[in-house]
């Protein structure tokens, strides 16, 4: 336990102004924007918008500015951020069916309808550091893009990602061996930015925790699950970035308007399943979803997704992985950074007693000691 | 939900006004005839609106994560005009209402929806379209390998 402590107003104030002078940097090089993180930084923006659980590509730029780059103090930042604005409305669901398509693939249907669409991809790039980008580029102009988009306007492309290209998991079910996501729309959606989660929870506030949850936790638990700690045979079926339209639907007016897009990434898991005393042998699913294009969490929330639901569908809950107390309850970076954090304030009274209470017991040791041998 | 005509034609506009570059907005306002006199019915105020998802894109709701937003209503006469946007951009929500008032005035409504809303929906969808042309030279054809085991 902590306790209040008194003074160093001082000492703080010149402590945050070198912190500010540090975040500056060299003086000499130009100050970074905000416009340019979120442009030229954008993955780091959406994680930052994900994990903040609040979509403003320009206010996670600047907590990324402001934290000098940390994500975990910058999703903190936008976290506090939101708690001082009203909730002026729900959306209805997003239609990721019908998103804009920028990448799309599936690692379990080669010839899907609607084409492999990669996208802006790291994939298949060689990890090796490019050191033409040591240099900044110098020729900022479009390279005579504008001449070849117009003939690329002339081309009528029979298949084109500006079609919608409907998710593979309901096109390619006619056999019904993959499980069907049902709507079950009369249970009221619980918010856990409004009621603690209570156990055990529901699917709707797991998949809030761990949309909201750390990338890093949820990385770690995915692959937990793929080496063996809660095994759920995954396999990738789909995983597509793009655009959604957000609709709300004002009481003044009665019907449901689009107010903006916003940018997701979804993955969908499906998963080997035995079957069990309920359900035939099927493909299982787990989701994913984040804002910005959030891939590797997208996966990683979609193990996870998965793995929890163990009980559900009759599989032995042994790891952790499995266990919704276990992740639910440690997945919130901002939740643990401040409690492993905490420590470093003032325990000096908690210490003092445990040292006396140490002082005391190596006494009575050392007179036992001295009995034994007298 | 069916719709009226009327309300389909003005879901259509507030969609645009929503989705319009501020820069539209302010242009559009300039070119005005005559500026509109309208009053506050609810000041422009930021806030947020909580994105809801489907487990599996079809399945049961959930809370993905909150998203700005920004509403503003005027009054132009005794027609209210409503304004909502993503973002944090008061100045545009309350553009939006005002637009929103004036297209439902029978007498601007066809030269507005002209003027105004056309030429954001092209823009919107000519943006669609470049990006999708940028997306589509990444389309790719997978082959399956045969594996060199000996039967």
């Amino acid at each position: 336990m902590y306790v209040a402590v008194k003074g160093g107003e001082k000492a703080i104030d010149e402590a945050h102004a070198l912190l500010a002078e540090r975040r500056r940097g060299e003086q000499s090089l130009a100050e970074l924007t905000v416009e340019q993180i979120e442009q030229q930084l954008s993955l780091s923006v959406s994680r930052v918008m994900t994990e903040g659980s609040c979509y403003d590509p320009s206010l996670a730029a600047l907590a990324i500015k402001q934290a000098q780059g940390d994500l975990v103090e910058a999703i903190f930042l936008l976290r506090a951020y939101r708690t001082t604005l009203p909730r002026l409305a729900t959306t209805e669901p997003i239609d990721t069916a019908n998103m804009h398509i920028k990448r799309r693939i599936s690692a379990t249907f080669k010839d899907l309808p609607g084409g492999q669409i990669l996208g802006p991809t790291y994939d298949y790039t060689h990890r090796l550091l490019d050191f033409k980008l040591m240099v900044a580029e110098q020729d900022t102009s479009d390279k005579g893009l504008s001449a070849e988009l117009e003939i690329l306007n002339e081309q009528m492309d029979s298949e084109t990602s500006e079609a919608v290209i409907p998710r593979v998991m309901d096109l390619l079910n006619q056999e019904g061996l993959i499980e069907k996501e049902q709507p079950i729309d009369d249970i009221p959606v619980d918010d856990i930015t409004r009621e603690a989660i209570k156990l055990p929870a529901d699917r709707d506030v797991r998949l809030q925790n761990l949309a909201r949850g750390d990338e890093g936790f949820l990385l770690a638990l995915g692959y937990a699950t793929q080496r063996g700690y809660g095994h759920t045979h995954p396999f990738a079926g789909e995983i597509r970035l793009g655009d959604v339209e957000v609709e709300i639907t004002p009481p003044e007016l009665g019907f449901s308007i689009c107010i903006g897009e916003i940018e997701v990434t979804e993955c969908e898991m499906v998963n080997q399943f035995k079957g069990s005393k309920d359900k035939p042998p099927q493909f299982t699913r787990g989701y994913g979803l984040t804002f910005g294009y959030s891939e590797r969490k997208a996966m990683a929330m979609a193990l996870v997704d998965r793995a929890l639901r163990a009980e559900e569908l009759g599989e032995p809950v042994k790891s952790a992985a499995q266990d919704p107390e276990f992740v639910l309850m440690h997945s919130d970076n901002v939740e643990a950074s401040g409690f492993v954090q905490h420590l470093k304030l003032p325990h000096y009274v908690d210490f003092q007693s445990e040292l006396e209470l140490i002082r005391k017991l190596r006494a009575n040791d050392s007179a036992d000691n001295k009995e034994t041998t007298e | 939900m069916d719709l009226s005509q009327n309300e389909a034609a003005r879901k259509h506009w507030i969609s645009m006004l929503s989705q319009a570059l501020p820069e539209e907005l302010e242009t559009a306002f300039e070119a005005l005839a005559e500026s509109p006199d309208y009053r506050w019915l609810r000041p422009a105020e930021s806030g947020l609106a909580m994105v809801r998802a489907r487990a599996g894109g079809t399945g049961q709701r959930f809370n993905l994560g909150e998203t700005t937003m920004t509403r503003a209503s005027i009054l132009l006469g005794d027609t209210a005009g409503h304004g909502y946007l993503i973002g944090r951009n008061k100045r545009h929500a309350e553009l939006a209402a005002v637009f929103d008032a004036l297209l439902q005035q029978p007498s601007l409504q066809s030269k507005l929806l002209e003027s105004v809303i056309q030429p954001i929906a092209e823009r919107l969808h000519s943006n669609k379209k470049q990006q999708s042309q940028e997306t589509d030279k990444t389309r790719v054809e997978f082959f399956t390998m045969v594996r060199g085991e000996s039967d």
